[in-house]
């Protein structure tokens, strides 16, 4: 650390990063400390002035936020505009910070009431509906995935320092999937989003034989319609797809539009697959 | 061309003669939920587990000559200089045993527009030329429709081409390196009665065929149906997934993209393999997109094999073998695309 990176003669800018989280799991920032074979080189980039998960002290000082986690409190909602003002680039950190995450499924109960005695019982917590950070400041790199792949953040640190531009696959899963060359899930009788969900993750559930659960939302020009006219043809139900489409928060709006759906084939029992098939 | 008749049980010493070299072949990789069972090409140690009676394979043998991913060169970053690595990737020659027609013409394709430019490629031209093929015939698929694009017969592009005749391979030799590996074995000529169970066999093989594709005049009634509503509804159900590319023997279009290493003292430059119906095929340098229409996109598939590529090279570049067809969600086929836009009724069941 210290000395003066340089890149082919040219010196380096070596930006102040700090990282912050607010409702999550802290899994992401787990993800960058993880890796220790790269995490020297990684801080030879960036100047970390503010980790809590890694170092005591903090300061105020800094251009890029990483910020993990979505926004379920009022405090939250100061805390993030706060560093919003601070930081120069703001950057969400996961699918929590890029669409509420997981934690976006109680916004689904209709009683909020309720889902607090549940959970906090009578201690004074006053949780708001799951927000992401975009919902209420300004993001100005998302970085997808639940977790985040370290390799994807590091190259976006790359490219940041290098003044690169920062670009993710506009195309979905199956991309990646059928490069890897796996037989696809809806063959062997399972569910998938990888039609829908945006690729980068190297398609690493279905590598595992496990179907898309969305966790990087939608592809550029998705269209869960279509996805829905599949998976109807392939014999899974409407509750099957709105599960998975509401997962990690990315498809809010598809899965309300097919929940609508839903109530309306409780009343006619009969499921258009749509899209033509 | 010479014609033998090899025993059966002489294929596995074939096999390990050849077994210095990476041997590729159909394996089983499970079976779907209908029960049906799935291959695809792989190395191959043990002869045992070489399905030569495979049906088709999900994907095909493109990646050992043209990976979905592959590292052009690697760069050693000095203070204030560089230095660049390239490998062509190959460590050792690839033998492809058990290749049918429709793939073995596929790779004649790939030559044409990889090694047959003015600009070769060097990547595949080491990787093709590094290479022994044994054919093996074979029986349709309800979706294959190889005989409608004249591949259905391997001309050239092979060493070996093995017909099963039940208990003995009648064995088309056409190179000397066949003839070398073949020699320990017990060849014979082929008597009267293999010649009618090879004229049995093609019977056989040309009664299967359910798909086709009229290809009369294709070119020309492309150019006339440019605007018709059909690519529209197709276009509605394509989900730009790029599988069929993926799966396609014979699509070789490619992004590159430059990687620096995290502690600036290398850097990569690799290539991927893309594909026409991906939403950001054609969006070039300041974001402007020449089709942004998931329509537009598969239509210029279409156009690009079978109406670009005949103008080019007087062939398609389809070579029939279904796969993209059988491993699309949506349901789209070339047979069923092709005639719709020449308002015929759609033939394939998929
Ligand atoms: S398993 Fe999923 S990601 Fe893979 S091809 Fe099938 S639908 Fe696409
Ligand atoms: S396959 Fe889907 S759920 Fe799994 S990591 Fe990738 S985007 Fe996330
Ligand atoms: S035609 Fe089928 S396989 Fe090809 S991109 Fe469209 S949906 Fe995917
Ligand atoms: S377009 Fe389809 S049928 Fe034609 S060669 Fe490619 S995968 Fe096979
Ligand atoms: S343009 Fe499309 S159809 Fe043609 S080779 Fe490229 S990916 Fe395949």
């Amino acid at each position: 650390m210290g000395k003066e990176k340089t890149y082919l003669g040219v010196p380096v800018y070596r930006p102040r990063v700090a990282f912050f989280e607010f409702t999550s799991c802290e899994g992401c920032q787990l993800q960058i400390l993880n890796r220790e074979e790269s995490l020297l080189d990684f801080l030879n980039l960036v100047e970390i002035v503010d980790f809590r998960e890694a170092m005591t002290e903090g300061s105020d000082d800094y251009e890029i936020a990483f910020v993990e986690g979505c926004i379920s409190r009022d405090d939250e909602v100061v805390r993030l505009q706060e560093i919003r003002q601070r930081a120069k680039v703001l950057v969400a950190l996961g699918s929590c910070a890029c669409f509420g995450g997981v934690n976006q499924l109680k916004n689904r109960f209709l009683d909020q009431g309720w889902v607090h005695r549940q959970v906090y019982g009578e201690y004074p917590i006053a949780s708001l509906p799951v927000r992401s950070l975009a919902d209420i400041v300004t993001v100005d790199v998302s970085i997808f995935g639940c977790p985040i792949k370290k390799e994807e953040v590091e190259k976006i640190v790359t490219n940041i320092a290098l003044g690169k531009s920062i670009v993710h696959p506009k195309y979905p899963v199956c991309m990646e999937c059928q490069a890897n060359e796996n037989i696809c899930l809806f063959d062997l009788g399972e569910p998938c989003l990888g039609p829908v969900t945006r690729a980068g993750c190297d398609s690493w559930c279905p590598n595992n034989r496990a179907g898309c659960w969305g966790c990087r939302g939608p592809a550029d020009d998705a269209d869960p319609q279509r996805l829905k006219a599949i998976m109807v043809k392939h014999g899974f139900s409407l509750e099957t797809i709105i599960d998975r489409l509401d997962c990690f928060g990315g498809f809010v709006r598809e899965s309300a539009r097919l929940r609508d759906e839903l109530e309306n084939v409780g009343q006619t029992g009969s499921v258009d697959p749509g899209g033509g098939i | 061309m010479l014609f033998k008749i090899l025993p059966k049980s002489e294929l596995a010493g074939l096999f390990a003669a050849l077994s210095e070299n990476d041997i590729i072949g159909p394996v089983h990789k499970g079976d779907n939920r209908a029960g049906t069972p799935l291959f695809d090409f792989a190395r191959v140690t043990d002869f045992d587990t070489l399905r030569l009676d495979f049906t088709s394979t999900v994907h095909s043998a493109k990646r050992f000559v043209l990976p979905y991913r592959e590292t052009l060169s690697t760069f050693r970053i000095t203070k204030d200089s560089w230095e660049k690595q390239v490998d062509f990737n190959i460590e050792r020659p690839f033998v492809l045993f058990g290749l049918h027609a429709c793939d073995i013409n596929a790779l004649n394709k790939l030559d044409k527009v990889l090694m047959g430019s003015v600009y070769p490629t060097p990547y595949y031209a080491a990787k093709r030329r590094n290479m022994f093929i044994i054919g093996i015939d074979c029986i349709p698929l309800s979706s294959c429709f190889c005989r409608s694009m004249g591949t259905d017969t391997a001309l050239t592009g092979f060493d070996l081409f093995l017909t099963d005749l039940g208990e003995r391979y009648f064995v088309e030799i056409r190179s000397a390196k066949a003839f070398q590996f073949l020699k320990g074995l017990s060849l014979s000529d082929p008597a009267d009665s293999d010649h009618d169970l090879y004229l049995d066999k093609n019977t056989a093989m040309n009664a299967a065929f359910v798909a086709h594709v009229e290809t009369s005049d294709l070119t020309k009634i492309l150019d006339l149906e440019f605007e018709s509503p059909v690519w529209k509804d197709w276009g509605a159900r394509c989900l730009s997934c790029g599988t069929c590319a993926n799966v396609c023997p014979t699509c070789y279009c490619y992004g590159v993209e430059e990687t620096v290493a995290l502690d600036l003292s290398s850097a990569r430059k690799e290539k991927q393999l893309h594909s026409c119906n991906l939403v950001d095929f054609a969006e070039v340098a300041g974001g402007h997109n020449f089709r942004p229409e998931s329509a537009s996109r598969l239509k210029y598939r279409y156009y690009h094999k079978h109406r670009g590529f005949v103008e080019a090279f007087e062939e398609s570049l389809c070579v029939g073998c279904g796969r993209c067809g059988r491993s699309c969600l949506a349901e789209i086929n070339v047979p069923d695309v092709i005639a719709s836009i020449r308002h015929e009724e759609m033939v394939s069941d998929r």
